[in-house]
């Protein structure tokens, strides 16, 4: 059987396979057993479906593939258009590969309203999906605010002490930065009678919209304030590291792995996309909001008694990469945000997952609870050292990649961004080994932590296929790149018009 | 004398002329047949019979209104129109006073009220919010006014034995017949203005006088009038505890159906009338209802009195579209109103069924734990409270999406950005009601009786309806749109090109 035929309709299977078995497993009778396999199964299931893209993907070449466009509703004019190019793919098959780790992680630890769990988990894998998929901005808007449900539910039902708190934070503050996109989509739907999103690109570049001129600035801040929240950069950060403890371990694997990725991807494709100029000439305020999460982020992270605040805060001064990326409007700097995007769900979401199997073992975080635990532990403990490394970004591992195409597109941005960024990749190396020392090396320090139990089955299946993937993400990158470098540079295609305008002067 | 003659066989009124206003007298006549049947059955069946009889008139109700949808047209003199408007607030009105109905059965039982004057004062409230949206005459808009406000006076005092039921009515009645007053003296004033009560006469006498400064006054004293009918700040002060003391379905009826039939009223007289449409107040009083019942909302832990806040702040959503162009604002409030009828009515379904006898369970503490002691109602409960936050795939976002991109295609930004903020704010305090019934443990034990049926329906059409709209709303849209083309039509002419929310720049 020919699977090209699958095209067309791909993208619906993909992003509806996982809500379909979320409502199928509302069904079920509450057998844990049962209702964890099928969890499984459904989020294997896409997994595998997803696999078609990568496969059937056309590499070099640029524009939007297996798009589906139909009119959903006629007035106003919105259609259920997806598709996808080289970065939203990999971005889909982030997180179909994540979901069943999940899963797995989620096993034993979660035993308490097994069956909401893993229902709120499979409509959270679809409206992620939906998200990159989306070339509608209305579209892209309802996925982006349903995500925000099952997520503090996730939080707020399923997490540890304080997760009513972290949960109604965690949904106002990212929601009340939407509402501002939500503005500005309205604007372009009013002014150019679209949602499309190449439409709106379109008509935007070719200088059709009226009274776009005096707009803009706002429009730009619009959509950039709703994704810099999400991402988190500085000054934005703060309800981060409360979601991130207070969530369960699948919880923050998604939100690090995953949610964070949604505002870096919207920079890159709407804030980039749609207003290049803006962009531009407002690049140097927030590379300075990124460097400053860059090396803030670390340093916070270094001082940090809880495991899991210094992993969530490893994730702005990370993130803080991608955003450095993305504004250096450099054919590296872009490659390298995107890598480190990737890299950064699978080496973080692993980081989470041990974080959580220990967190099972002890119920804490405490890093000074902790100790010599290489001894009890050792299959545990070389697993986590395998994963610190690819986040440190020693080379080989896809940490080092990504910030590696960053920090060159950086330094030819502008020498003095690339040297203050490659302080955090030192800072990084700081303060993961550090942890990592003082958690695993040296004699054990707490006697209940000579009985601790080893990496068991479920947990192994969870975070291995992560350290597989960091190593063959570092050996093998252009598999990866070889299918972004053409979509970014289409995003760089204004920006090189621009210079070029500007030298032509 | 034969003129004269003629002029008599013209006021004369045709069969069309009933058929143009079949549903009030359907909905009167079994709303009669409920009060004479009262006396002849005995307590215990009353209840029963009686909703399902008042059900049953809802149900001609509707059947009487696509009958008369099928005769557009004026009647009795120029007073009545049925045109597409006034079947769209017909059909929406006597759908919310139905499914009330519903979810009265089991309430009049464990409150232990008489049915007759219940399910009666309903279907009578329901005649006046009908003739309310098709009445083209001033006086006859009073009057409709009159029938649809007297009757829900008395319906928020049915919680006879209750003290704060009492209150609510009192109340209610003194201000609303205040606020009438007002409406009153702005018909007094456009009568001495225009030397006619008529709508469309009066729209054609203001096109060609122009605006005079009378005709502001009239329509600022209208203003305030309607104003305190749909609860919009700075004349809602009663709402919250009018909202408090009344009966949980008679909230649910109330804070829907008689608003959505005061919109339609000012609608007509805003758009209609032409003539104040850059009426300053209408802004102000949108971003004052939508600020002041956010805030409040924000602090309250009685169910009843944070879903009054919060209608409060939807009727000032509502105001938001009413300041919008007449092309896009008028739709956008008709989608509004049955958006929010849907999930509000939905929600005091839940309300009234969890108050138990003596709605002694209406606290944010009663709802502690609901998630596990009664799944199904949580999750209705939550699909109807982020309906109302305005979470995409609920009916509740599109009425707020057309309500805000009607503005912004106005131009009015800073309307359109306090809105949002304020939708923002508002997420605040429904969170805390599915916060507490999902993850708070219950401090105390709150009995959950098993749902009834009517409750169960009820919930059941709400929620289908909240869905529906999220998802598909092309259809209501559509008629919407047709709706509001007979209100912004010159003197009531159907419009030739229906308004559009649509494109207006450049063509592709």
């Amino acid at each position: 059987m020919n699977t090209a035929s699958f095209d067309p309709v791909i993208l619906t299977l993909v992003t509806f396979l996982p809500l379909a078995g979320g409502l199928l497993l509302m069904l079920m009778p509450r057998r844990d057993r049962d209702i964890r396999i099928f969890a499984l199964v459904v989020s294997l299931a896409t997994f595998f479906v997803s696999l078609h893209l990568p496969v059937h993907f056309h590499r070099g070449t640029t524009g939007f593939q297996f798009d589906v466009n139909k009119q959903w509703i006629a007035s106003p004019n919105i259609h259920y258009h997806m598709g996808i190019d080289g970065i939203s793919m990999w971005l889909v098959l982030l997180t179909t590969f994540l979901t069943p780790l999940c899963v797995l992680i989620s096993w034993h630890s979660v035993h308490d309203k097994v069956k909401e769990f893993f229902v709120l988990l499979l409509i959270l894998e679809t409206a992620l999906i939906g998200v990159f998929t989306s070339l509608d901005l209305f579209l892209f808007y309802f996925f982006w605010e349903a995500t925000l449900i099952p997520m503090a539910l996730l939080i707020g039902v399923f997490g540890h002490e304080r997760k009513v708190y972290a949960s109604v934070k965690f949904f106002m503050y990212t929601m009340i930065a939407s509402i501002f996109m939500l503005v500005a989509i309205l604007w372009l739907y009013a002014h150019t009678g679209s949602f499309d999103f190449e439409t709106i690109r379109d008509l935007i570049a070719q200088g059709r919209v009226a009274g776009f001129q005096t707009a803009a600035q706002w429009l730009f801040l619009g959509f950039f304030i709703a994704f810099a929240v999400k991402v988190p950069l500085f000054p934005f950060h703060t309800w981060l590291p409360d979601a991130h403890v207070e969530a369960p371990t699948a919880g923050s694997v998604l939100l690090a792995g995953v949610l964070l990725k949604m505002g870096t991807y919207g920079m890159l494709r709407f804030n980039l996309g749609l207003f290049p100029a803006q962009s531009r000439s407002n690049a140097n305020w927030i590379i300075v909001l990124a460097l400053i999460g860059i090396i803030y982020g670390a340093l916070v992270a270094m001082v940090q008694p809880n495991m899991k605040k210094l992993i969530a805060y490893s994730s702005v001064s990370h993130l803080g990469f991608v955003v450095l990326g993305i504004f250096s409007f450099t054919q590296a700097g872009l490659n390298g945000a995107m890598f480190v995007m990737l890299a950064h769900g699978v080496s973080t979401g692993a980081l989470f997952m041990l974080a959580g199997i220990l967190h099972e073992r002890r119920h804490t975080y405490e890093i000074s609870e902790f100790g010599g635990l290489a001894a009890p532990m050792p299959v545990y403990s070389a697993t986590y050292l395998v994963i610190v490394l690819a986040s440190v970004g020693l080379p080989l591992m896809n940490g080092f990649i990504g910030e590696f195409l960053v920090l060159s597109g950086a330094f030819q941005a502008r020498p003095i961004y690339g040297i203050l960024a490659a302080t955090g990749v030192i800072w990084s190396a700081a303060y993961l080994l550090w942890m990592f020392q003082r958690v695993f090396y040296g004699k054990v320090t707490h006697n209940v932590n000579n009985t601790l139990a080893d990496l068991q089955g479920t947990e192994k299946l969870a975070v291995w296929p992560c350290a597989v993937a960091a190593l063959v993400m570092g050996v093998a990158p252009l598999l990866w790149l070889n299918a972004i470098d053409p979509a970014v540079s289409v995003s760089l295609k204004p920006f090189l018009e621009l210079a070029s305008r500007v030298v032509g002067r | 004398m034969s003129h004269f003659i003629a002029t008599i066989v013209q006021t004369i009124p045709q069969i069309s002329d009933y058929v143009r206003i079949l549903p009030e007298i359907v909905l009167a006549v079994f709303g009669m047949a409920v009060m004479l049947l009262d006396p002849l059955v005995d307590d215990e069946h009353s209840r029963r019979t009686l909703g399902v009889l008042a059900l049953a008139g809802t149900i001609c109700g509707l059947i009487a209104t696509w009958y008369m949808a099928q005769s557009p047209g004026l009647a009795f003199s120029g007073m009545v129109r049925a045109d597409s408007f006034s079947v769209f607030f017909h059909a929406l009105v006597i759908a919310i006073s139905g499914v009330v109905v519903l979810m009265s059965f089991e309430y009049t039982t464990v409150q232990k009220m008489r049915g007759g004057e219940y399910y009666g004062l309903i279907l009578f409230s329901a005649v006046g919010m009908g003739l309310m949206s098709s009445a083209v005459e001033l006086v006859l808009i009073f009057i409709a006014l009159e029938i649809s406000s007297i009757s829900s006076y008395i319906l928020a005092g049915m919680r006879r034995h209750e003290a704060s039921s009492g209150e609510s009515a009192l109340k209610y009645f003194l201000l609303g017949s205040f606020a009438t007053a007002f409406f009153l003296y702005g018909i007094a004033l456009l009568f001495g203005a225009t030397g006619s009560t008529n709508i469309e006469f009066i729209a054609q006498e203001l096109q060609n006088s122009g605006s005079i400064t009378l005709v502001y006054v009239a329509a600022a004293l209208i203003f305030v009038g309607l104003g305190f009918k749909v609860a919009a700040a700075p004349f809602h002060i009663w709402t919250p505890d009018v909202y408090e003391g009344a009966p949980a379905p008679v909230v649910g009826f109330m804070s829907t159906a008689p608003k959505a039939a005061a919109f339609a009223v000012l609608l007509r007289i805003v758009f209609q009338l032409n003539a104040p449409r850059h009426f300053w107040i209408i802004w102000v009083a949108a971003v004052f209802s939508m600020t002041l019942g956010n805030l409040g909302a924000l602090v309250q832990n009685n169910i009843k009195r944070l879903l009054a806040y919060s209608s409060i702040a939807h009727a000032g959503y509502v105001l938001v579209a009413f300041a919008a162009a007449p092309d896009l604002g008028p739709s956008a409030v008709i989608f509004y109103t049955a958006a929010y009828a849907a999930m509000n009515v939905g929600a005091f379904a839940i309300v009234s069924h969890l108050g138990s006898v003596d709605e002694k369970f209406v606290s944010l503490q009663d709802y502690e734990g609901l998630g596990q002691s009664s799944p199904v109602m949580a999750a209705s409960l939550t699909i109807f409270l982020l309906s109302l936050i305005g979470i995409p795939m609920t009916g509740g976002f599109f009425g707020k999406f057309y309500v805000f991109s009607a503005a912004l295609k106005s131009n009015l930004t800073w309307l359109t950005v306090i809105g949002l903020i304020n939708s923002a704010v508002g997420a605040y305090y429904y969170l805390r009601v599915i916060v507490a019934m999902y993850m708070r443990q219950p401090q105390k034990q709150t009995p959950v009786a098993p749902v009834p049926f009517g409750v169960g329906l009820a919930t059941a059409l709400c929620l289908v309806a909240t869905l529906y709209l999220g998802l598909l709303p092309g259809q209501v849209l559509e008629r919407a749109r047709l709706a509001s083309g007979a209100v912004t039509a010159p003197s009531g002419v159907p419009a030739a090109s229906s308004a559009d929310l649509g494109p207006s720049a450049p063509s592709q």
